[in-house]
């Protein structure tokens, strides 16, 4: 516990300079010469030491992608993206991927020290096991050995390829196909990095598990890869935070993620995104185009996303359940929080095709500023689903009157026997509200910050307490100068 | 020696607006209950905004003075802070904040203001049940989100009760009566009757005359036009309830 709140006080203590992660670390990196080919996407898996089938995956990947297009239905202002000026691989210098923490270049640790990620056994305290990506690859995996006890296998990517190559195979692209979707298909040609985890039938994870990623490296994107496998009556809750430096150009984090609920399991996935926003005038910043997804492929399982996208400069993500077993669940918590110039096109897509599946999505937009927040989500009752049922809310919070707020829900339902609810609510923080919080001798950013995290309890709720209390102060951050 | 609050000819309006308060002067002491009452429109919302400095309004001449200093410049929250309390007319809902949570971020922000300690939750929650008992508040008040369901007369209760927490120097009640049965109304005025102090001072607005058969008094002002137009003590009171004040507001 301890170990989360360094994280939390870091931020906190920042006032002046509002974006605490902005600064560049020098570290000697190996990296992949600029533009995007088959020789790059060779470059990097021959740099992985990958076996043969992945680097087919890759190319099969690489080769749909260049017949596609890049997708512009979002609600979304895309600066043109540059694919051949981008760097695909990035890796800190060492000569061999480090096999404990003491072989992690200091510099390093010392970043995520910055972060207040816990990469020591410090960590012990807060209970949480963490893989740390930077740029493209992972850099250390704490407490792997407690949970090898259990059969349970936390590591990067890339360590699962080599080590448990079988899982691997079994599982990549069965919830994301390799050629999805435009950028997750980028990412199957690209990916360097990401984690991968599994837990044994009937194992509940002792832990939380958690990713923290980081962009340092110019001009690079990170293109990371999770895969998460919780086999029959599994339970495991993983925690995904991101930083990157503050930079003048757009940087492109295209990942993938991919859940699997065996029959009875349950994972619980929460994402505190705070990468860099870009500065006032909307000059630079993350594109954050990511592609993630879950399958409750057996009876009884459940899915559960719980997100806070308080950073980024752009926004595209659909964390979505197909809910193929009977009685599975599927549940979407977010919080989207779009100021100054940030834009962000989020929701998510609930495929019903089991018996009695059950999904919930409780979205909260804040806009602030020039801000555009879309919710866009998708509730899809397929025949057979007998007895689906859905239930959405969708509250929208408009701080200003520059800002905007957009809904855009689909709903299909192919079944006769299905329920689906959708409610949807737009307000403002009212003057009335505000001098109330003043005249109760709260300041002004004290005001908003309880108003506005009255307005997320439902979702801030869904999170681990940590991040929850981390996820409240970043709301506070995001929104500092937004009334005025 | 000065009065904790002294208003000096003061002329405020609604930003843009014309003059609503026109010329007030008022002087209050600690320890004392001052009643101003008047009909609708002549401004008795405007003095309890204007006191506690709620943006969108601006004072055009004259002076508000409390604790001895000019407090022209000073902002709502430092205001309260400083120990100005008003009770909403109609007290705002905050979804999703708990009541309890809102009421310990008021305490502490006021506490850090006097140089005092933030109360931890225990010690809170030992200061919360003294002052439920005052005032007879039902504790599930305390578990919902604040004001969101309360019916008129809790929303009432539970600015009483705040009063009660942040034990301001100046506490302004506005139109604190209205819209309340004779029971609620009783149990509002008995929460206010526990909370006069040598070292409080009350300021209470209404509309209605049956307000100060509940919670006596020192002096009574009648407010018509933006102005004062009588005051007198207790036994004004009650002479006003005789002959009623639609006479003084034609003077006015």
């Amino acid at each position: 516990m301890s170990a989360h709140l360094e994280t939390i006080g870091e931020i906190a203590s920042g006032s002046g300079d509002r974006y605490k992660y902005g600064f560049v670390t020098d570290i000697e990196s190996d990296t992949a010469p600029p533009g995007l080919s088959e020789d790059t996407v060779r470059f990097i898996s021959a740099k992985k030491q990958e076996p043969k089938w992945l680097l087919e995956w890759r190319l099969k990947a690489y080769r749909r992608w260049q017949n596609m297009k890049q997708p512009d239905w979002g609600k979304l202002n895309i600066a043109p993206i540059d694919y051949q000026g981008a760097t695909y691989y990035s890796a800190p210098k060492t000569a061999e991927g480090p096999k404990s923490l003491d072989e992690v270049d200091p510099e390093i640790l010392k970043v995520y020290e910055k972060l207040g990620i816990p990469l020591g056994e410090r960590a012990a305290l807060a209970g949480v096991a963490v893989d740390a990506v930077f740029d493209s690859v992972s850099v250390a995996t704490t407490f792997r050995s407690t949970l090898a006890a259990q059969g349970i296998i936390f590591c990067s990517f890339g360590e699962a390829v080599r080590e448990h190559p079988e899982l691997v195979q079994k599982y990549l692209g069965t919830v994301v196909p390799r050629g999805d979707n435009f950028f997750s298909t980028l990412n199957s040609a690209v990916f360097s990095d990401g984690s991968f985890a599994y837990i044994p039938p009937g194992v509940r994870c002792p832990m939380e598990l958690s990713t923290y990623f980081r962009i340092n490296q110019a001009k690079s994107g990170q293109f990371e890869r999770t895969l998460l496998i919780a086999d029959e009556g599994a339970y495991v809750s993983y925690l995904e935070g991101c930083t990157a430096p503050r930079r003048d150009e757009n940087q492109l984090h295209a990942a993938v993620v991919e859940l699997v609920a065996l029959a009875g399991a349950e994972i619980k996935y929460s994402t505190v995104q705070n990468w860099y926003p870009g500065d006032a005038n909307g000059a630079g910043g993350i594109y954050n185009f990511v592609t993630k997804r879950g399958i409750c492929r057996g009876d009884g399982s459940k899915i559960s996303w719980t997100q806070v996208e308080t950073g980024s400069a752009i926004t595209w993500k659909y964390p979505s359940c197909i809910l193929e077993g009977d009685n599975s669940v599927g549940e979407f918590y977010s919080v989207a929080v779009t100021a100054n110039h940030q834009q962000a096109d989020t929701g998510t897509k609930m495929i019903h095709l089991g018996r009695n599946s059950k999904s919930t999505i409780i979205s909260k937009g804040i806009s602030a500023g020039h801000g555009q927040n879309t919710y866009r989500g998708a509730v899809k009752i397929m025949p057979g689903a007998d007895g689906a049922r859905n239930y959405t809310q969708c509250d929208s919070l408009l701080i200003g009157k520059t800002c905007g707020a957009h809904a855009i829900p689909y709903i299909d339902t192919r079944s006769p026997s299905a329920r689906v609810e959708h409610e949807a609510t737009a307000s403002t923080i009212s003057d009335e509200q505000l001098f109330y919080c003043l005249q109760r001798g709260l300041t002004p950013e004290e005001s908003v910050s309880i108003i506005v995290n009255g307005f997320c309890k439902e979702v801030l709720k869904e999170l681990p307490m940590e991040f929850a209390v981390e996820a409240q102060k970043l709301l506070v951050v995001s929104l500092e100068g937004s009334v005025g | 020696m000065t009065k904790l609050l002294e208003v000096e000819n003061l002329h405020a309006r609604i930003a843009g607006g014309r003059d609503i308060l026109k010329g007030i002067s008022l002087s209050v002491g600690a320890g004392e209950v001052h009643a101003i009452m008047g009909p609708n429109g002549a401004g008795k919302s405007t003095l309890s905004a204007v006191l506690a400095a709620k943006p969108g309004y601006d004072v055009t001449a004259g002076s508000i003075s409390y604790g001895g200093a000019d407090i022209a410049d000073m902002a709502a929250d430092e205001r309260a802070r400083k120990g100005i309390f008003l009770a909403f007319q109609y007290p705002v809902e905050i979804p999703g904040v708990n009541n309890t949570y809102f009421l310990r971020a008021s305490v502490n922000a006021i506490r850090r203001e006097r140089g005092e300690p933030d109360l931890d939750a225990s010690q809170f929650l030992k200061l919360v049940k003294k002052k439920m008992s005052l005032l007879d508040i039902k504790d599930d008040l305390l578990k919902r989100a604040v004001n969101v369901g309360f019916s008129g007369g809790e929303k009432k209760r539970n600015e009483i009760f705040q009063m009660a927490m942040l034990e301001p120097k100046l506490a302004i009640l506005d139109e604190t009566d209205s819209g309340l049965d004779i029971d609620a109304l009783r149990a509002v005025s008995d929460g206010v009757n526990k909370l006069r102090d040598p070292n409080r001072a009350i300021v209470m607005i209404t509309h209605y005359q049956r307000l100060l058969d509940y919670i006596e008094p020192d002096f009574v002002h009648v407010l018509a036009n933006g102005r004062i137009v009588a005051s007198g003590d207790k036994s004004f009171a009650r002479e006003l309830e005789k002959t009623g004040y639609a006479h003084l507001e034609r003077a006015a």
